[in-house]
């Protein structure tokens, strides 16, 4: 379950860039995730298969969450949530493979995570209302609540971060703590449960990013 | 007991308080969570694949204040910035 600590360990220096060893793990689940598509590609043919099945389940379940909370036609963000859903959830759930180390439980993922929707939001927000609308609704219940609206938007992205890296790194210190203190069966009930939390972390950023998207984007509703 | 003792001392016992009392509020509060979202499933269980979803998402949400706190501690307690701020003890 890897014996990384919490800050990341360097594998490799060019020049004045340091890779660490969860870029290494970052790619590992890209290289996955790209695999697993690619096989079900191409591996079409008359009927679907159990992966197509389930990737088309989540991709309907968050557009329908989607659809709840905007009210407008969700096909444009479903490429960053969907990505984002399966991303974490893939990465949050490889700490448990023996021998990877989960890319979500070092802090620079997470927050590289939370600064793509942080710039997600104005940018869709301004696609869908125009620059004018978007600034104008910083002064929306009343132009006195600015600072407080400029500072909510900078801690949602704190939250974001914080949340799945603490939820994540957590997660696999109790289980390493455990397995140097009692053995190896013990973990298991709560390798169980890391399961559960990557999941519903996962879900848990992607469902907040399609919040914080419909707050920027509400074209009818205002 | 000299400067470096204390110091490692009190991070040591903020770090184990901080964590400690930091789980109090929210488990109390997703006690009330929990508690509220059984009573809406009893009285409708037709609603209950929403309320379990928002159930989950709110308990999620609950969750990080505790994780808040945990990360402070392992800061405090690894990577402590006031190590390089005041020599290296």
């Amino acid at each position: 379950m890897g014996g990384e600590g919490i800050v990341p360990r360097v594998i490799v220096r060019l020049g004045p860039v340091e890779i660490t060893a969860t870029v290494l793990y970052t790619l590992i689940v890209s290289a996955v995730i790209v695999a697993v598509t690619l096989v079900m590609r191409l591996g079409q043919r008359r009927g679907l298969s159990v992966w197509q099945i389930a990737s088309e389940f989540l991709m309907e379940h968050l557009e329908g969450v989607m659809h709840d909370m905007a009210g407008s036609n969700p096909r444009p963000y479903t490429p960053l949530v969907v990505t984002l859903a399966l991303f974490i959830g893939v990465a949050n759930l490889s700490g448990l493979v023996p021998g990877l180390h989960a890319p979500t439980a070092d802090i620079s993922t997470t927050a590289a995570l939370a600064v793509i929707v942080f710039l997600a939001v104005p940018i869709y927000g301004i696609r869908s209302r125009g620059l004018g609308g978007y600034l104008r609704h910083y002064l929306q219940p009343m132009p006195l609540f600015l600072p407080l609206e400029v500072f909510t938007e900078l801690t949602r992205v704190l939250t974001l971060a914080v949340r799945l890296f603490g939820n994540v790194l957590s997660g696999e210190l109790i289980i390493g703590v455990l397995v140097t203190l009692v053995g190896l069966l013990v973990p298991i009930p709560l390798m169980l449960l890391e399961v559960l939390t990557g999941v519903i972390q996962a879900y848990i950023f992607a469902v907040l990013t399609i919040v914080y998207l419909s707050a920027a984007i509400q074209v009818q509703t205002d | 007991m000299d400067a470096g003792t204390l110091f490692a001392v009190t991070t040591m016992v903020v770090a184990g308080l901080a964590v400690a009392v930091g789980t109090i509020g929210p488990a109390l509060g997703q006690g009330r969570a929990v508690s509220s979202a059984l009573d809406a499933i009893a009285r409708q269980p037709d609603a209950s694949d929403s309320i379990t979803r928002t159930l989950l998402i709110g308990l999620a949400m609950i969750e990080s204040l505790t994780i808040y706190t945990l990360v402070i501690a392992l800061i405090i307690l690894f990577v402590n910035p006031v190590h390089t701020w005041i020599g290296h003890i």
